[in-house]
């Protein structure tokens, strides 16, 4: 038995891929769920209300959606041209910190149409300012940036817990570590009233379609495919690899970091070092089931917030660790990526 | 200064210094010897967090000590297994794949802790292996405390360095490592297998690593906790390249970072002022420093993260 590669890459493949992967993913977790001794139908039927039943749900869902949508966006761009940002995480903090801050030290009392912009775009920069050290050693060191990216989450989330517990720490927390909150009207816009959506989903989406566009119509998408596909060979096409990395970077540092802010200013209102379970990292997850694409991350989060949310239901009712929606999540990158090669390759006897 | 020289004088640090040392000794000879196959392997996080809760799983079960680290090592062994299945069969992405493999060992390892040990207040815990004495030694002074009154699990860690410095430098079976991480298709064509190469290396790799995170619940500790590795994997990756991919040095890189970290530790409580989370980050900083530094005079082995396929260049 060997592989051989396939000529041609049939465009139904890549729709049936993730389909596939997925439904992998949920037979093996049902797996566990039966060794757990809980009905799987049933579990996966509570998943399915738990995240969809009711109009309060569906929106927490979407809610939930939101971050990862700009954390999976942020690992597509990065991945697509080989820059291995798994820094995501410590990202989303510095963004979070950083809009927390800006409003309680410096811009809190500007008017609300200038203050938003504002410190969203503080989060997206904090963001930048924090993949650029791993990219600075890679371009001068080469230095492996997945180590040095994945290292620095640890670095950002101590930093974020030192400014909680000093010079941000809200005095009316009881002690807690906790940030001083973001003025009321730094908050973004409600989407649907008595719910937790806020416009941060729109927001998500639009930025989906923008770098799909410029991946697909740009110089700009044309070069960070081709540093990616083969660097050497990016650079005698006339590439400028260095200066398509760092714009790489910014883009994907500045989406994670916005996903930090976001969340800050449509959710929570102020920084806890618990505000992220994992965001960073099924960011990666997401971009992977989207097989890179901009607009399949919007999907393949939603899955995601799927499974978090659901599973918070499903284990109330049937006793079985919530932590099954992180394996569901895991595994599913793996059954994708199992997926993907046979997409590309086929088996020979 | 005195007080950083009460701290440097102290038996407690260097005590501690071997401790701290011997998860990260496992989990870097782990990876090294992924990488000498040419396997980049960053399933270890997980897979060191997998090892943790089976070990400690397998004790708390009435399992010994040792059969609990056996465990542990097979567990880490099947996590191997499927990672190189994943890039040395399929060819994926080491990268990608790896992070795949982290995600689903830790997640899977809480899946099961929360399952077996529904929330409690309290971890349970064990009783883990005690320190040993080496006669004679042991009464040494400062290298006495050090070095000779550690656990079990610890002499056995720095006695696989050296077996591993001997396999891969001294023998056939080393040579064959080497090629393969080298130049994979001239070791295909002096009779090696690189695909059966990879596949040990990474197996016996991992199994390594399973045990590091292992040694975390059944010496360090007593109880199993999640976030108990805390980036420890994602430090030995660090530490591989730092040692230039030597077991020696692998070893030596392990015990100076552990001793940066001991200190720090000691530091914290003394030194007034200063967040302790400043103390927490040096040893992440420290890492990539390390990286920095030696990333361009390392010796990388050549076919690191490419995947072999017979007559496919």
């Amino acid at each position: 038995m060997r592989f051989e590669r396939r000529e041609h890459r049939p465009l139904y493949l890549l729709i049936v891929a993730p389909v596939l992967a997925v439904i992998a993913a949920l037979a093996l977790s049902g797996i566990l769920i039966a060794i757990a001794g809980a009905p799987v139908l049933d579990a996966y039927w509570r998943i399915l209300t738990g995240a969809f039943g009711s109009r309060l749900s569906a929106t927490e869902t979407l809610t939930r959606a939101t971050p990862l949508m700009l954390t999976g966006l942020a690992a597509a761009v990065a991945f697509r041209a080989r820059l291995w940002n798994i820094g995501a995480e410590g990202q989303f903090y510095l963004g979070a910190i950083a809009v927390a801050a800006a409003s309680a030290k410096v811009l809190g009392d500007l008017p609300a149409p200038i203050l938003i912009p504002l410190l969203l775009l503080v989060g997206a920069i904090a963001g930048m300012v924090l993949i650029l050290i791993p990219l600075w050693l890679r371009l001068r060191f080469s230095v492996d940036e997945v180590v040095t990216s994945l290292l620095m989450n640890f670095v950002a989330l101590l930093f974020v817990s030192m400014l909680i517990d000093g010079v941000l720490k809200d005095p009316l927390a009881f002690g807690w570590p906790q940030s001083q909150s973001i003025s009321d009207h730094a908050m973004l816009p409600k989407l649907i009233a008595r719910s937790r959506l806020h416009i941060g989903l729109v927001i998500a989406v639009a930025l989906a379609v923008i770098v799909h566009l410029m991946q697909s119509r740009t110089v700009f998408g044309l070069q960070s495919r081709a540093a990616g596909l083969n660097p050497s060979g990016a650079v005698f096409a006339g590439v400028p690899l260095g200066k398509t990395l760092m714009k790489v970077a910014c883009l994907s540092g500045g989406l994670a970091g916005l996903a930090g802010a976001i969340e800050v200013m449509g959710v929570k209102g102020y920084v806890t070092t618990d505000l992220s379970p994992g965001f960073g990292y099924a960011g990666i997850v997401v971009a992977m089931l989207a097989n890179l694409n901009p607009l399949g991350v919007v999907l393949a989060a939603i899955f995601t917030a799927t499974m978090f949310v659901g599973a918070d239901g499903m284990s109330r009712g049937l006793g079985i660790p919530t932590y099954i929606a992180d394996v569901t999540v895991a595994l599913s990158l793996l059954t994708m990526l199992i997926a993907l090669f046979f997409t590309q390759y086929r088996i020979r006897r | 200064m005195t007080l950083l020289f009460d701290i440097i004088a102290s038996v407690g640090l260097w005590g501690a210094v071997l401790r701290i040392a011997t998860p990260l000794i496992f989990g870097t000879l782990g990876a090294l010897l992924c990488e000498r196959a040419g396997v980049l392997n960053l399933g270890i996080e997980g897979i060191m967090t997998f090892g943790a809760m089976i070990g400690w799983l397998s004790v708390y079960h009435g399992a010994d000590l040792w059969t609990g680290l056996l465990v542990a090592a097979i567990a880490g062994g099947v996590f191997g297994l499927l990672h190189s299945g994943l890039t040395v069969t399929l060819g994926l992405s080491q990268h990608v794949a790896g992070l795949g493999v982290t995600l689903f060992a830790s997640s899977f390892s809480y899946y099961v802790f929360r399952l077996i040990v529904p929330t409690a207040g309290t971890p349970p815990t064990i009783v883990p292996f005690q320190p040993i004495a080496i006669p004679g030694l042991s009464t040494l002074p400062f290298i006495g405390p050090a070095f000779f009154t550690q656990t079990a699990p610890t002499y056995l860690a720095i006695l696989i360095a050296l077996m591993m410095a001997y396999i891969l430098f001294r023998t056939p079976l080393g040579l064959a490592i080497r090629m393969t991480g080298e130049n994979p298709h001239a070791a295909e064509a002096q009779g090696v297998n690189p695909m059966k190469v990879r596949y040990g290396a990474v197996i016996a790799g991992s199994a390594l690593m399973g045990m590091g995170g292992a040694f975390l619940t059944l010496s360090a500790f007593n109880s199993f906790f999640p976030t108990m590795i805390q980036g420890r994997g994602w430090i030995c990756i660090a530490l591989v390249v730092f040692s230039s991919w030597r077991p020696g040095r692998a070893l030596f890189g392990a015990l100076l970072f552990a001793f940066f970290d001991a200190f720090q530790l000691r530091l914290q409580t003394v030194v007034e002022g200063v967040p302790y989370q400043m103390f927490l980050m040096t040893p992440y900083i420290l890492s990539i420093v390390a990286l920095a530094v030696m990333a361009r005079r390392a010796r990388v082995p050549q076919a690191l993260m490419r995947p072999y396929r017979r007559g496919e260049r």
